[in-house]
């Protein structure tokens, strides 16, 4: 029934000066309601950003690098800008002020995206809490409720490939004198239930568990952590900055107490998050910031309301396109890993392959560098591992957790597929990966030996 | 039915039509995609009630689509290295 339509792509070229001028002939209604016609209006300059003088190295901009690193963070959807925008344009009064309309109209569009990210996992709007990111969130709950609940309990659970916020809170509850386990994890990145209950002491205050790992991807048993605690009284706490949007969470039935939501993993704006915490129990946290007691006293400071705005907005979109977002990122990832599985022996694909998020697949590319082939794939926007450590040649904290060799951790790469990747950019993305990937390998003498038959293992290695 | 399917038809021609204006890459893509699966996801949509609220989202949505359009026209930058691919293909 409906007709096929062409590719755009022969309009590329020519496209800026058209396409400008096409926006120009849009009739806008000036304030006294008269029509302004095209020619009256100013020849706008569309604003392009110059940092040549800040950094030399950058490439061409009609020949940007294809974007797969949506763990690190991902666009804003236009649809959340489109919300945001009035926020930023007419409606800047500050949501806490109680005497005039631009505070009530911003305190209302506070309340709405309040509900927006309540709905998305199905919590009470009461209990959500807007926060400057995933981060702010971890730190909120772990210090806060380890803190609140000090005189009785001095005991927290964590596992070793959490985020570094997490893990970088523990190590600072650890000086405050509290008592922290860093449980490890199965080959697979998922831990041992069994481990985690026999962790459980009576004087444990909460565990935290990351939902989907931001490196490899893998699910942890949200729900079977969420029961385990709820039958021995601790409280849970879950980062679930790379799950929120992408896979169904409900905090009832899930029995999550805390819960950590990002803004800009889910195409929603940098520097938003929110915290869910739990009213039925009551959970209570030491506020950690001072000030002036908004959001309930747990986190003081102006609530930022465009971005809160862009925060709810994302999240309802996230609950509208859940569906056809995952079917397409599940396709979308079949298709980069059949192709290159296809292409290349001796690639090891990092976490269980089953029990992930098919959004981030993390392999291992025997034999090659995982820092040169980043440097190969100039054209594709990749990283290895987290952003956050993504300056030091380290290998992985997460990878040598789940046991990988190190020289396997080394050679790591991690393709982040989102809701704007499309499956040209995956095939270009496979073939470049594969071409480089091959072209590493016939320089490397270890692949050579290994084509020889030689067992590496076996070598012994003289030292100088 | 028939005044529905007029309308259907020129909210899918539009919606089609300011998609491909999208500055970004990935942008046009998606919409392109999306206003096709969502037009043929909904093709046999027949209440009288649910097809007034579909229009009127698709309403909604061609609005916003042309604002966006605009705001990557003033903001946009660059094309990706894989358009000039497509662009050598035709």
């Amino acid at each position: 029934m409906l007709p096929t339509f062409c590719r755009c792509g022969s309009r590329l070229f020519s496209s800026r000066g058209y396409l400008f001028a096409r926006a120009l002939q849009t009739k806008v209604k000036d304030h006294t309601n008269n029509i302004v016609q095209p020619q009256d209006r100013p020849q706008v300059q569309p604003k392009h950003i110059d940092i040549s003088d800040v950094r030399k190295d950058m490439p061409d901009k009609e020949f940007r690098p294809l974007y797969l690193d949506a763990q690190a963070t991902t666009p804003l959807d236009p649809r959340v800008l489109d919300a945001m925008l009035p926020y930023f344009v007419s409606y800047y009064g500050n949501p806490h002020s109680r005497t005039h309309a631009y505070g009530w109209e911003t305190e209302a569009a506070v309340e709405k995206a309040r509900k927006q990210v309540a709905d998305l996992i199905a919590a009470d709007p009461r209990e959500i809490i807007f926060t400057s990111g995933a981060t702010e969130s971890n730190n909120v709950a772990l210090k806060g409720v380890a803190r609140f609940y000090k005189s009785k309990k001095k005991h927290v659970i964590t596992s070793q490939t959490e985020h570094k916020c997490v893990l970088d809170s523990c190590r600072a509850l650890e000086a405050e004198g509290f008592d922290v386990t860093y449980l490890p994890v199965q080959k697979n990145g998922i831990i041992n239930m069994k481990e985690l209950e026999s962790a459980i002491r009576p004087d444990t205050v909460m565990v935290s568990i990351m939902t989907v790992n931001n490196e490899i991807g893998v699910k942890q048993p949200i729900a079977e952590i969420g029961a385990l605690c709820q039958a021995k009284k601790v409280f849970f706490h879950t980062d679930a900055a790379q799950a929120v949007g992408k896979i169904p969470l409900n905090v009832n039935e899930m029995n999550i107490d805390l819960m950590s939501i990002s803004g800009h993993k889910l195409y929603g704006p940098k520097g938003v998050g929110a915290m869910f915490i739990r009213r039925r129990p009551r959970v209570r946290v030491e506020a950690i910031q001072s000030g002036g007691g908004q959001e309930r006293g747990m986190r003081s400071g102006t609530v930022p309301t465009p971005l809160v705005v862009g925060l709810g907005s994302a999240c309802e979109i996230a609950a509208q396109e859940m569906e056809y977002d995952s079917m397409r990122i599940t396709a979308l990832s079949q298709r980069l890993i059949k192709k290159i599985n296809e292409a290349l022996p001796q690639v090891v694909q990092n976490g269980d392959p089953k029990q992930c998020y098919p959004g981030c697949i993390n392999l291992s590319f025997a034999f090659v560098e995982g820092e040169s082939l980043l440097m190969a794939l100039k054209d594709v926007a990749l990283s290895s591992g987290s952003a956050c450590t993504s300056a030091s040649l380290e290998p992985s904290y997460v990878l040598r957790a789940i046991g990988a060799d190190e020289d396997l951790a080394h050679s790591s790469i991690r393709f982040g597929i989102g809701r704007f990747t499309t499956a040209e950019e995956v095939d270009y993305a496979a073939e470049k990966c594969i071409q480089h990937v091959k072209r590493l390998r016939e320089m490397s003498p270890l692949w050579e030996m290994v084509q020889d038959g030689v067992d590496l293992k076996s070598i012994k290695w003289t030292q100088h | 039915m028939s005044s529905f399917r007029s309308k259907v038809l020129s909210l899918y021609r539009n919606l089609i039509r300011e998609s491909k204006k999208f500055n970004s890459y990935s942008y046009r893509k998606y919409a392109l995609e999306k206003v096709n699966y969502e037009f043929r996801e909904n093709r046999n949509v027949t209440d009288a009630g649910k097809l007034s609220q579909l229009i009127k989202k698709a309403e909604e949505n061609l609005q916003m689509i042309k604002r966006q359009v605009i705001v990557g026209q003033l903001y946009g930058e660059g094309h990706l290295v894989i358009e000039h691919h497509q662009g050598k293909k035709g």
